[in-house]
């Protein structure tokens, strides 16, 4: 009987406790899916972006061309034979281009037409035929096959970023599109790279909008905050880790860095507009004065890290310079900071990447003029990387959309290159004492 | 360019002087290296220090007095009725003059006034730069001589080389200070200028937003309102949107990486989350603008709401993934901070691995989460790029997510892109915001990193 009563309870219990037992199991598995699930939503979100960026993006790096036999007049580019510089630089080259498309559609010659065949055409292509005569000026009278940009509706048409048909929003008339085919089927329309892309400064024409004007700014403006925050990071570090015995005024000093690193960038910018430029009336836009904000923006990543590369190097080094005779500053350069150099300069690459990436300070100080010469000095007005992707953005033309994400795919290549170099940096000098 | 040049003779000549000192002391010194007090390269330091510091510190005192004498001399000149103008008609006329000196082209001058007192502000630029070049480099000079005069053995170069060393540690320690207080002084300066014309209390507690001060005193709405709440509302919709999607996903990535991930699926998971906290900004405003509010649209259609195409909603969710990162290597620090010692007493007492999570884990390291989620409000607080490019410019007092809303930080850089006036209230009201953006995000830190600071303590 009371065996019978045990062996009811415990199977009872075994049921009741079996049942929450297999809740407890399912509520673990769960979680874990929570947490998959978790990982692998964050990690969608990077591939989505990534993968319509370049989507996006890839085919801006290559141009349509055509392939154009000119026909280097006298009378029209130089009809008084003077050949001087001034009037080969204003020379009628429009004509000289859109004669070479009639010749090709001879059945164009009409006022519409020649209309139709000059707005295939970007004015690209006129500075194209004029760079090639002012280098030579022999050329003219001759004949010369040349790869002429076409202007970007054809470019969209040609990279199918546009429909074709007109009742669905396609520029171009019915023989328009079949000259351009005509031109296609010949093989004397083709994409080619992109050279305006990397050696040409901004420009409202999409298909001569370049990069390098806003390339080379960055360079200025990282080279300024380089020069300027890699030595004082370094020296605020040292100092505090080296030399500051702890008091009030290094607690002042350490508050003060901690609560900068997080105080919005935009803030760098207000301080930057009242200060370098309205007090000390630096030149505007220039790469200069990025710098020096940018500078105040990286400067407690750098001290923060170089602080932890100090902290890293054992005491007993420093002990045993001491002990050798050797004075404070002469143990600090001449061991604890060749060994700390790796963290110090991983962390100063990661400061720099980010103010590679880092606009919202710039546009307060003015670096998001339309700006078209490629800066020749930290003086001169000029964008930055990040500040050309805002301006792009922000342009209507569909072919301003390819050129963005063909300038965010270049500043992700570069800010990864920056940070491969700082991994390689740690996994090639990290110690472990 | 000029500078640049002068800068690099003076680095030059201070390197051409180190190898004389160096070669003084050691020729000093002859076969007893040791009657030298200190190694001969400390001589040659000596006598660069000398050389160099001086002369750098003229140019920096020179240049940053320059403006402001250069602008008296000016105005001094100018003839009696413009002298006559008010101080903001003044301080227009005195930019342009400095516009039309600096780019030497006088075709755009607005009158023959601007164009001979930016005549006259060239020439005393010419001038001031000469002097200039003069008084560094023959201070230069005479700093080498005094320097090469005073080497001796007796002279104890390695002392004052370090001394003058630790200066610049101390000097560069200090700069943090300074930009503390060079914020501070500049935002509280303009908006100071900005609360005698609108009343705080206007600033803060209005409900209505148009900056746009109207061309003419009689026109309708002339003086603009600036009442800011719309904007503070704004910006917190959209912080706690972005709030809702960082913090579970940031939370529970930190959570599976800390204490169920094998250790090879995170160091691959890991970096690659980090990718998305190193994506400039303008990125994500550019990802927001081109693919997700127009997919939030068309969802929208489909359903049957009308979602704008610059809401609040798109912004959000974006500039939450923009904080995931931050969350999760924030949480995953203290959560591998809990000593193993509670999660064993929980498993001993037959708990899960989730119910130690839950019931001892979290808990345990709740204080240091709370201050990486608020330190990830102040950074959605703070975030600019995102909401210039995807979130609306006219202010609503909406809390409808899939309305379009306007920021702090989005008025701050339309009231300052372009021209700029300094004296209407317009201009002025930027600073305003950007005040109250700088103190509550310092309060924020503040109570954040003591948080954590407190949690710190409680562990080590």
């Amino acid at each position: 009987m009371t065996e019978a009563v045990e062996q009811l309870r415990a199977s009872v219990i075994a049921g009741k406790v079996g049942a929450r037992l297999q809740r407890r199991y399912a509520a673990e598995k769960r979680f874990r899916v929570y947490g998959v699930a978790a990982i692998a939503i964050a990690l969608s979100f990077l591939a989505v972006l990534l993968v319509s960026i370049i989507a996006q993006g890839y085919s801006a790096f290559v141009q349509t061309e055509v392939r154009l036999t000119l026909d280097l007049d006298p009378a029209v580019i130089d009809p008084d034979g003077k050949r001087d510089h001034a009037t080969l630089s204003s020379a009628d080259y429009a004509t000289v281009i859109r004669n070479a498309l009639l010749a090709r559609f001879p059945d164009a010659d009409d006022r519409v037409g020649r209309r139709e065949l000059s707005h295939m055409m970007s004015q690209g292509a006129e500075l194209e035929v004029r760079k090639l005569v002012l280098a030579d000026p022999s050329v003219i009278g001759s004949r010369r096959e040349m790869w002429l940009p076409v202007a970007a509706p054809v470019d969209q048409l040609i990279k199918g970023n546009m429909e074709r048909a007109p009742d669905k929003g396609g520029q171009f008339k019915e023989r328009e599109l079949a000259r351009i085919d005509a031109l296609k089927a010949d093989g004397s329309l083709q994409t080619r790279f992109n050279r305006w892309l990397f050696t040409e400064g901004d420009s409202r024409q999409p298909e001569l909008a370049g990069l390098w004007g806003a390339v080379v700014g960055s360079f200025y403006s990282l080279l300024v905050t380089l020069a300027l925050s890699f030595p004082l990071g370094v020296a605020t570090a040292v100092y505090l880790e080296e030399f500051a015995s702890r008091s009030r005024w290094t607690d002042v000093i350490e508050v003060n860095i901690n609560n900068l690193a997080a105080v919005p960038s935009i803030v760098f910018g207000l301080l930057g507009l009242e200060i370098f430029l309205n007090l000390f009336e630096l030149p505007r836009s220039s790469p200069l004065v990025g710098g020096l904000v940018l500078t105040l923006v990286s400067l407690p990543t750098i001290i923060i890290a170089a602080r932890v590369a100090l902290k890293a190097v054992p005491p007993w080094i420093r002990e045993a310079a001491l002990g050798l005779g050797a004075s404070r500053l002469q143990m600090v350069a001449h061991h604890v900071l060749p060994l700390a150099m790796p963290g110090i300069l991983t962390g100063t690459i990661i400061g720099m990447a980010r103010a590679v990436g880092e606009s919202a300070p710039l546009l307060m100080i003015g670096m998001v003029a339309f700006i078209v010469d490629v800066p020749a000095t930290p003086m001169d007005p000029a964008t930055a990387l990040p500040v050309q992707v805002y301006l792009w953005a922000a342009s209507p033309e569909r072919a301003f959309i390819e050129r963005t994400s063909a300038a965010i795919i270049v500043l992700l290549c570069f800010l990864a290159v920056m940070n491969a170099t700082a991994i390689y940096l740690r996994k090639r000098f990290e110690r472990r004492w | 360019m000029q500078f640049l040049t002068l800068v690099a003779v003076l680095l030059l000549m201070s390197a051409a002087v180190y190898r004389m000192g160096r070669g003084r002391a050691q020729v000093l010194a002859g076969t007893e290296a040791r009657s030298l007090h200190s190694l001969p390269s400390y001589y040659g330091y000596y006598v660069a220090l000398w050389c160099g510091i001086p002369a750098l510190l003229l140019i920096v005192g020179w240049l940053s007095l320059e403006p402001f004498i250069l602008r008296s001399l000016v105005v001094d000149a100018l003839p009696t009725e413009a002298k006559a103008l008010s101080p903001a008609r003044l301080s227009l006329l005195m930019n342009e003059v400095r516009q039309l000196a600096a780019s030497g082209d006088f075709r755009f001058s607005s009158g023959p006034v601007a164009s001979a007192a930016a005549e006259q502000y060239r020439g005393l630029r010419a001038t001031s730069f000469g002097a200039m070049t003069v008084l560094a480099l023959s201070l230069a000079v005479g700093g080498a001589v005094y320097g090469m005069r005073a080497i001796s053995p007796k002279l104890r170069a390695r002392n004052r080389v370090e001394s003058a060393v630790k200066v610049f540690l101390v000097a560069s320690s200090t700069l943090a200070i300074f930009t503390t207080i060079g914020i501070v002084l500049s935002l509280l300066f303009e908006s100071l200028l900005f609360f005698q014309k609108v009343p705080l209390t206007d600033f803060l507690f209005g409900l209505n937003w148009s900056p746009q001060t109207a061309m003419r005193a009689d026109q309708v709405g002339a003086s603009g309102s600036f009442g800011a709440v719309p904007l503070f509302a704004g910006t917190l919709l959209i912080s706690v949107i972005a709030m809702f999607v960082a913090v579970p996903i940031g939370l529970l990535s930190a959570i599976y990486m800390a204490e169920y991930a094998h250790p090879k699926f995170r160091s691959i998971a890991k970096p690659l989350l980090e990718v998305l906290a190193g994506i400039p900004t303008v990125v994500y405003g550019f990802f927001a603008v081109l693919a997700v509010a127009p997919f939030l649209r068309s969802i929208g259609q489909s359903v049957g709401i009308s979602i704008a195409s610059e809401s609040a909603m798109a912004t959000g969710i974006v500039m939450g993934v923009m904080i995931i990162p931050f969350i999760s290597s924030l949480s995953d620090d203290v959560i591998c901070a809990v000593p193993d010692s509670l999660r064993h007493g929980a498993y001993g007492l037959g708990a899960t691995r989730s119910e130690t999570i839950k019931q001892v884990v979290i808990p345990a390291a709740l204080p240091g989460i709370i201050g990486g989620i608020l330190l990830a409000v102040s950074r959605a607080i703070g975030e600019t790029m995102i909401v210039v490019m995807a979130a609306g410019l006219s202010a609503h007092l909406t809390a409808n997510p899939f309305a379009s809303v306007t920021t702090v930080t989005v008025q701050i850089v339309t009231l300052l892109v372009g021209d700029q006036e300094f004296d209407s209230p317009k201009t002025l009201s930027a600073f305003a915001l950007g005040l109250v953006l700088f103190v509550v995000t310092l309060a924020l830190n503040v109570v954040a990193l003591h948080v954590v600071r407190k949690y710190r303590e409680k562990y080590d």
